[in-house]
């Protein structure tokens, strides 16, 4: 390779100068709540503003550990994601399924439907009552049901079923299966990866949930991860009164622990993740 | 198509239609019959009269609406976010990608897109959560170190006049990496024979990058911004009503956190949802006015 002149040289050192200033400002925010969660509260307020504490302690974590209504909230997250995504996949592929067939009689009025629901919706009132009047305010079918589908990702696996060859149902037809078994047996196996992505994206859905838990779940012990946290953090920021949650005596470390349990779970699933959009899966990439 | 043969294939499709059924269910109850509830904008709805017996009342929420002083403060505010969005949030993933693009070393790629990548996948909840902790007035992190250093402290978090700069900012923050992929993928598909190309014209790696790869990302970017002008309406719920408070009100409220406060906290069903509906019914229209764009310009559209 040929020597680079002096104004590609500095091109490049400003090209990496640039990209690694912009990594660190954003991993610097994150990496300083992980590092005070760390720390002890005496060094908060002795120190005010570091990246690594001179004594660490896991008093923080530890507390947070005993303390009720996280534990509590976490669960619920937990029990939320597990069935929500379970309902999300479900459906999602059924429908998805059912609609990839060319021959299906309707099949152009339902993709229109479900098209329609990207570019207007009731709103929130509406949806409100709606939830209302079925009797679902206060219970977690609420959430489930109100975000079972996501119609983009039902459009992309709908497309992704639709590159199946059509040999492979004409085979199993002559074979004598059903179009049940062709689903479940056939169809379902061969689509593992693309099952897997959306997993991973209906599941960082459900565990990030927070306006719907916030506005059907009135009953503060059923609520989830996220809205704790905004209770803990936000509003305690916001008004000038000493907040509830006991506790407050370890100060800033303990808020920061809570943060840093709250995004973990997603921490943990990211390397799956680049796993799949490094194979090339850009799903999701045109949404925003 | 004879009817015999719509009759087989419905016999046939018997099973896909137990499939489908669920999912158009989902649609049906949670999707469509919210559409229909839109009617209670041109009632009285009382809760306790149910939907059948409230008084129905024409425009006249409608009416309020437009002579509504907070009317013109949320329009204001929802294009003023959309604005930022557009002109300083939109540049942000095209710059990452391109820079990404002159990148060679491979480790560092990938690091930098591993870290970028990130935020996009942490709940709003989490972000402006972490935006407190580092610039509340009390024990922020900017704030005490400010303090340590002699100065004032800064009410970044309670005054207006910072409202909007940091709502920009936590949007570039947490998507700017992610949305650079869909820039980056276009760029991974220039023939590289045109590098080569500008090389032997003489161009170096700054005029390559502006004359080869810039142009290479044209369709995508102006693609982009069309569809981009279509959503003016939706300015990010979740972050706009978590970054809220008392204090900056009057810049902060848009139309989604304004129904949530009058309509679910207050219960002013009726109006509420009529504000919902001019805000959804201009969106529609802006859609629909962009996608058509999009595809006269001879690319994809959103649908």
């Amino acid at each position: 390779m040929k020597r680079l002149s002096i104004s590609d040289r500095l091109f490049v050192w400003i090209v990496y100068a640039i990209l690694t200033i912009s990594t660190l400002a954003v991993a610097l925010p994150f990496l300083y709540v992980v590092m005070v969660s760390f720390s002890t509260k005496a060094e908060v307020l002795s120190r005010g503003f570091f990246l690594l504490p001179k004594t660490w302690s896991l008093d923080a974590y530890q507390y947070l550990f005993r303390e009720k209504n996280f534990l509590l909230s976490f669960r619920n997250s937990l029990w939320i994601t597990l069935v929500g995504t379970v309902v999300n996949i479900a459906l999602t592929s059924m429908m998805a399924y059912g609609l990839s067939k060319p021959w299906i009689v309707g099949r152009r009025a339902l993709n229109i439907l479900v098209l329609f629901t990207m570019l207007f919706n009731g709103g929130i009132i509406p949806t409100y009552l709606v939830v209302n009047t079925f009797g679902l305010l206060n219970s977690y079918w609420a959430i489930w049901l109100t975000a079972a589908i996501a119609p983009f990702n039902l459009i992309v696996m709908r497309g992704f079923f639709q590159s199946f060859p059509p040999e492979l149902e004409e085979a199993s037809r002559i074979d004598g299966c059903s179009e049940f078994y062709l689903f479940r047996k056939i169809v379902l196996p061969l689509s593992t990866p693309a099952i897997a992505t959306f997993t991973l994206f209906y599941l960082v859905q459900n565990w990030n949930t927070y306006f719907n838990a916030l506005i059907y779940l009135n009953d503060s012990t059923k609520w989830p991860l996220q809205v704790f946290l905004r209770q803990m953090l936000i509003e305690a920021a916001d008004s000038s009164m000493t907040l509830e949650i006991e506790g407050f005596e370890f100060g800033p470390p303990v808020k920061m622990a809570t943060v840093v349990a709250t995004a973990l779970p997603l921490l943990l699933i990211y390397p799956f993740f680049q796993k799949h959009f490094n194979q090339g899966m850009m799903l999701g990439s045109v949404k925003g | 198509m004879p009817s015999s043969d719509i009759r087989g294939r419905l016999r046939r499709g018997l099973p896909l239609y137990a499939l489908i059924l669920p999912g158009a269910l989902y649609f049906l109850l949670f999707r469509y019959l919210p559409m229909g509830g839109i009617a209670i904008a041109f009632q009285n709805y009382d809760p306790f009269e149910g939907f059948l017996h409230s008084p129905w009342v024409g425009l006249e929420h409608f009416r309020r609406l437009f002579g509504d002083s907070d009317f013109w403060l949320l329009l204001r505010n929802t294009l003023f976010l959309s604005m930022l969005n557009l002109f300083v949030f939109f540049p942000a993933p095209i710059l990452l990608a391109l820079l990404l693009n002159e990148a060679r070393i491979r480790l560092f790629r990938r690091a930098v897109q591993t870290v970028t990548y990130l935020p996009h996948f942490l709940s709003w909840v989490v972000v402006v959560g972490i935006s407190v902790l580092l610039f509340s007035t009390q024990d922020g992190a900017i704030n005490e170190w400010l303090v340590s250093h002699g100065k004032e402290r800064i009410g970044l978090l309670t005054d207006p006049a910072y409202f909007r700069p940091l709502y920009v900012l936590l949007n570039v923050w947490k998507e700017s990496g992610w949305s650079a992929i869909i820039f980056l993928a276009a760029l991974a598909s220039v023939d590289p024979t045109l590098y080569e190309a500008a090389v032997m014209d003489g161009a170096n790696r700054w005029k390559s990058m502006l004359h080869v790869s810039l142009p290479a990302l044209r369709g995508v970017i102006v693609v982009l911004f069309i569809l981009r002008l279509g959503q003016t309406m939706e300015t990010g719920f979740e972050q706009v009503l978590l970054m809220q408070n008392t204090m900056n009100l009057d810049v902060s409220d848009v139309f989604d956190t304004y129904v949530y406060r009058n309509g679910i906290l207050i219960g002013e069903y009726s109006y509420t949802t009529a504000v919902g509906l001019f805000k959804s019914a201009i969106g529609l229209v802006l859609i629909v006015a962009a996608n058509t764009w999009a595809k006269r310009k001879g690319e994809e559209g959103v649908y």
